[in-house]
């Protein structure tokens, strides 16, 4: 059953590939002259000529590919079926899984594939190990990937290259579903590494345009400085355990307990250094403060694509990996600390980026950005089950939130920018609706999915022990009040007031066909249900019978308890700051939206600042881009060029070719010159014979 | 166990097909295609023969197998070959790459089509004959006669640049093996023998190891090549015509790091010891100077060359980190760059073949007109980049371990080449494969021929192949590994040195 979840969408990624394939070299090989005289004897000239008409428009004038110019690649219909229905038996089965292994029979279930490395005393395999965590992400993944895959058949169907996009959608899940079913951390890698590949393909899903060929490339760089720090975490890990296996590496924690590791020139102690190197991949995946611009720059690709991947899944790897290890992080609060301070940084720089950005699917970036920040505050304070909670509950209401914006951005023929929206809720009534309940999802209105994870982990972070859990308090409840400001902002700006879209614009607003609209219905239960129904196992008294181990906690770790035991005025803050946040926005952007404007501009360098985002994509580039560019043409030039080619064999061969030309000088063609020099050296020998003896 | 010369028979069948060659007149069309079919069927036969080598080979045996010996110079010198687990697979990739070369040319080229071939096929022999020779002599004569038909592959198919090019190629491998040639006649007098493996088990004296290291390390370090000693490839590379950089960067730079580990490990285990920082130290600057060169160039050949070298870097820093996971990382990984950078060479070739040009810039968008070659571009960038599930990962994280094991500066710095790799693998894909397809003169071209496919689609199933399922590799070279780190260690604790290695 589980090859089947996760071989499943690999096998739908390679045959809408094939097709997509297939179909796109035959539409460019029309015309095509015979190589060579023994080279077979194919002809296809015979292909239907129109098929290859469609390889000269570009998408260049539009985000969305909404075009009806464009013919679809032939078999389109078939790819999205086979990568569709795959996905919803994955999603079936793997609701089975969760409900049997989180059952309080369940147990860890562990299968071989095939063996992959043995060299020395490492050795790991393709190996699946599925536990309440794993069970868990199973869930996610495929039944927001499902939804998604759906979802796109409507979205996408003006563009021309499907197969390929759906392709590209299995791939990513199948990496994900590698990724979380692992049963080492080399598999892990592989699946992280995988959803990077499928990632960097989709955000450059347009590849005609620039932009999203620059974010591609950019995300997948920024995403391989966190690896840096992975690998070197696993090569740690290697060193102190022996082994990569999940296994082997827990059940042993306790022998590395206080050991010191090398680490470049100084000793650390063993945990933490691992533990921070590992930490430093979550960061890059998880699009963690320093680590973050990428994802911003990723909503160059198709929505569906920033559902799936930027919000719900794979952006979560990190998340789920720092829960994975737990049993390492547990051990080590400094490393935990490291942990909560960048939880909290990102959860408040994510929510003040996300305060004044006009691009709706920027808006929403950066609100996942900022709630990831509130996932690794949970696990930075040692509530894991709080951070993987809201892992789950985010998963749901954000995926909902970006497959609004898609409808929105559907209805309004391609555009993105806010400014240009607004009076929209009458036309398209249900993702009016259902964008609704994302949004009080997401602002932790009472007994929606974010009230119960939300509210647990501001909790924790007030009664967490470790030294910046104070500074995770502070920050995470700011956040919550910019959170509540931005998401209604958003709805206010899109759906409320008067148009500010084009007249021409307005007339072709529609409502999404049926395939879009049901997978927000679907996520809007989740959006509305998944905290109610789910926080006694996560995080209330079914805990220690649903998770069974698979989230480790130190005996004297009873966070998750005393967040009970916090005092009404912590209780009730993130409901206070939500509502304050609501105000405000209800005041700048319905009943006074002059204000905003205002503001604007008697603070011109705040407003700059979070406009720019902190500059750090400016400051990236003059620390980084632009001097390994100086760097490689200088080693290019004058390393090779002047130094090593210059004083090496171009020297040399150039001294040799002066000397030649200076005998070349001597050789005058007079015989009594040469009987002179022949002279000189008949003397110089016999002088040498004579006296070296 | 086959009871025939099996190693002779796929060592000089290719000269056998060479002389074959020599039979055919004339230039006509007749006259090329029956070139070409002999070529192909000689390279053909020969990698399938030396399939059964791969069968028949005991994994558990350390020592050489398929030995043959006959005497040859004096009692001292003599014909010998065999293999172990450290070469045969190198054996088994030679005689691999060497149809996808023939077929590469087969309408590239356009002069001499007879001589170039007969030039190829005896540099088949050559290389498959370095791998073999278990006879110092044997191999040196094998190694540097194999200059002789890439110098003329380069001087006279290459490029406009080509004679400078084949100058430098041949005087910097020249310059490196004449010390090699210095220092195997100092062992001939030392131990009054050049059979290799008796001189593995011979303890030569710590003073001169340290001199004969240095004296191989001169040869192979050009070969590799190592930096500052690299400036040869990228020009070679450029020049070379499309086959003859697959065998370049598939074969040629493979006999360096097979050269560290045949002679500097086992041969001069104390110097090799002594001399580890040094080499760390030369591959953690080739990994990061060349990447960093190899992300400005305007050139794709030469940008794929700069990556080679910094790939060769993780090659000799797993070599000497003298632990399994580094040396059989570093076998693995030079077998995979045998296939992925081939493979990227001949991508080039593609397109190479239908623009007669390589600058960067005069190409663009090329996935529009290319949807398959743009696939297999893709697939063989994301091995060059390292990425999971390609061959390219596993040699590359198993060196990456194994320098951590010895060194964790030297696995930081290394580890930076992942970094960087992706930003010029990257940003070379783009720019010659994304974007919008404006330039008029790319605008007629056509995706890959069958004959094309039928080169790549073969390097896309292997790439992908041994970075799922590696183990066929590992199972021929862990014995052998094995036993050359437990002499390695047995050496350095007879000279009281082990403290320095243990681990």
């Amino acid at each position: 059953m589980y090859s089947a979840i996760v071989f499943l969408p690999l096998l739908g990624a390679i045959l809408a590939g094939l097709i997509a394939l297939i179909g796109s070299y035959r539409a460019a090989m029309v015309g095509a002259p015979k190589e060579g005289t023994a080279d077979g004897h194919h002809d296809h000239a015979a292909h239907d000529a129109h098929d290859h008409a469609h390889d000269d428009h570009g998408h260049d004038d539009h985000g969305h590919g909404h075009d009806d110019h464009h013919a679809s690649a032939p078999g389109s219909r078939p790819a999205e079926i086979i990568t569709t229905g795959f996905l919803f038996i994955s999603a079936i089965l793997s609701w089975i899984a969760f409900l049997t292994i989180g059952s309080p029979e369940g147990q860890t279930v562990h299968q071989k594939v095939l063996p992959w490395v043995t060299s020395g005393t490492l050795s790991f395999d393709w190996a699946f190990r599925v536990d309440t965590l794993t069970a868990m992400m199973l869930v996610v993944v495929t039944t927001v990937s499902s939804l998604v895959h759906l979802y796109s058949i409507g979205y996408m169907s003006h563009d021309e290259h499907r197969p390929r996009f759906f392709s590209y959608l299995s791939l990513f899940t199948f990496a994900m579903l590698m990724l979380v079913t692992s049963d080492n951390l080399v598999q892990m890698f592989f699946g992280w590494e995988g959803v990077g590949l499928a990632s960097y393909l989709l955000i450059g899903f347009w590849f005609k345009k620039p932009s999203a060929n620059a974010a591609a490339i950019k995300a997948f760089v920024v995403n391989r400085v966190g690896d840096f720090g992975f690998a070197l975490g696993i090569f740690g890990v290697f060193v102190l355990f022996g082994s990569v296996d999940f296994d082997t590496i827990f059940a042993n924690t306790s022998t590395v307990v206080g050991t010191k590791i090398h680490f470049l020139s100084w000793d650390f102690d063993a945990l933490t250094t691992v533990c921070i190197l590992l930490f430093i991949g979550a960061m890059g995946k998880s699009a963690q403060f320093l680590l973050h611009t990428w994802l911003p720059d990723a909503m160059e690709g198709p929505t569906p694509v920033s559902a799936l991947i930027h919000a719900a899944t794979m952006v979560t790897a990190g998340v789920f990996m720092v829960a994975r290890m737990s049993p390492l992080f547990d051990l080590a609060p400094t490393a935990l600390t490291v942990v909560t301070l960048f939880g909290a940084t990102t959860a408040f720089f994510g929510a003040t980026v996300g305060l004044v950005q006009n691009d709706i699917k920027r808006v929403i970036a950066y609100s996942t950005c900022s709630q990831l920040g509130y996932m690794f505050v949970a696990l930075g304070v040692g509530a894991f089950g709080a951070g993987v909670f809201h892992l789950f509950t985010h998963a749901f209401f954000k995926a909902l939130l970006f497959l609004c914006a898609g409808s929105v951005i559907h209805a309004v023929s391609g555009e993105q920018d806010m400014r240009l929206m607004g009076g929209l809720r009458k036309k398209i009534p249900i993702t009016y609706w259902t964008m609704m309940i994302g949004t009080l999802a997401l602002t932790g209105f009472p007994l929606t999915a974010g009230y119960y994870s939300k509210d647990a982990i501001i909790e924790s972070a007030f009664m967490g022990d470790n030294p910046l859990a104070g500074y995770a308090f502070a920050m995470v409840v700011i956040a919550a009040l910019m959170t509540s400001f931005y998401s209604w902002r958003l709805v206010f700006m899109t759906f409320h007031g008067k148009p500010r879209a084009s007249a021409e614009v307005m007339s072709h607003v529609h409502e999404s066909p049926l395939v879009m609209t049901v997978p927000l219905f679907v996520l809007s239960i989740g959006a509305l249900l998944a905290g109610a129904v789910f926080s006694g196992w996560f995080i209330g008294e079914g805990y220690g019978e649903f998770w069974k181990g698979a989230l480790f906690t130190n005996p004297d770790n009873h966070i998750l308890h005393e967040i009970h035991e916090v005092p009404a005025w912590v209780k009730y803050s993130p409901f206070v700051m939500m509502v304050i946040g609501f105000l405000i926005a209800l005041w700048f952007y319905v009943l006074s939206p002059s204000t905003p404007k205002r503001l604007a501009e008697e603070q011109p360098i705040l407003y700059r600042f979070l406009l720019n985002k902190w500059y750090f994509d400016e400051l990236y580039n003059f620390l980084f881009v632009r001097p390994a560019k100086w760097l490689g043409r200088f080693l290019w030039k004058k390393g090779d060029g002047w130094l090593i080619d210059g004083f090496g064999p171009d020297g040399i061969s150039a001294r040799v070719v002066d000397v030649t030309n200076r005998v070349v000088r001597l050789q005058t063609g007079y015989v009594y010159h040469y009987a002179f020099a022949m002279l000189i050296g008949v003397a110089l020998l016999i002088t040498w014979m004579m006296f070296a003896r | 166990m086959t009871d025939w010369p099996i190693l002779s028979t796929v060592t000089f069948l290719p000269t056998v097909g060479a002389l074959l060659l020599l039979l055919i007149r004339g230039d006509d069309a007749a006259a090329r295609r029956n070139i070409y079919w002999i070529s192909l069927w000689t390279t053909l036969i020969t990698f399938v023969i030396s399939l059964l080598i791969w069968r028949d080979f005991d994994h558990a045996n350390t020592g050489f197998q398929f030995v043959e010996r006959a005497g040859w110079l004096s009692s001292s010198i003599g014909y010998s070959m065999g293999v172990d687990g450290i070469s045969m697979l190198f054996v088994i990739l030679t005689t691999f790459l060497m149809p996808f070369c023939i077929v590469a040319s087969k309408l590239s080229v356009q002069k001499r089509f007879r001589e170039y071939m007969i030039a190829f096929l005896i540099l088949e022999t050559l290389m498959i004959g370095v791998f073999c020779a278990t006879d110092l002599i044997l191999f040196y004569v094998f190694f540097e006669a194999g200059l002789i038909p890439m110098f003329l592959i380069i001087g006279i198919w290459g490029g406009p640049r080509r004679v400078y090019a084949a100058f430098k190629f041949f005087l910097y491998t020249l310059a490196g093996s004449v010390l090699m040639l210095l220092a195997i006649m100092a062992m001939y007098w030392q131990a009054g023998t050049t059979d290799i493996p008796t001189l593995l088990n011979h303890a030569f004296p710590a003073g001169m190891q340290t001199w004969l290291w240095l004296a191989f390390f001169a040869s192979f370090a050009v070969k590799m090549p190592m930096w500052p000693v690299h400036t040869w490839l990228p020009d070679a590379h450029v020049e070379a015509p499309t086959a003859g950089s697959v065998i370049l960067a598939g074969v040629l730079l493979k006999m360096g790091g097979y050269g560290f580990l045949r002679f500097s490990l086992p041969m001069f285990p104390l110097a090799s010891a002594d001399f580890a920082p040094f080499i760390y130290t030369l591959s953690v600057v080739a990994i990061i100077y060349t990447s960093l060169v190899a992300l400005m160039q305007e050139d794709i050949k030469k940008l794929i060359a700069y990556s080679s070298v910094a790939h060769m870097g993780y090659v000799t820093m797993g070599i000497f980190t003298m632990n399994p996971q580094g040396v059989e990382g570093a076998i693995f990984q030079m077998l995979s760059h045998g296939i992925v950078a081939s493979a990227l060479f001949l991508c080039v070739g593609v397109i190479y073949d239908r623009m007669h040009t390589r600058e960067i810039s005069a190409y663009g968008g090329l996935v529009n007109r290319m949807p398959f070659y743009a696939v297999a571009f893709l697939v063989f960038t994301m091995a060059n980049v390292g990425l999971p599930g390609t061959s390219s990962f596993v040699g590359e994280f198993m060196t990456l371990l194994g320098a951590f094991r010895a060194n964790t500066w030297v696995a930081f710095f290394a580890t930076t080449g992942v970094i960087l790799s992706a930003s010029y693998g990257l940003w070379l894909y783009r720019r010659v494969v994304f974007g919008p397809l404006d330039k008029p003169s790319l605008k007629g071209m056509f995706d890959l021929s069958r004959r094309e496919i039928a080169i790549l689609v073969p390097l896309i199933v292997l790439t992908i192949f041994f970075g799922v399922y590696p183990t066929p590799v590992f199972n021929v070279t862990s014995a052998s590994v094995d036993n050359l780190i437990t002499n390695y260690q047995a050496a350095l604790s007879a000279a009281g040195k082990l403290a320095l290695a243990a681990q």
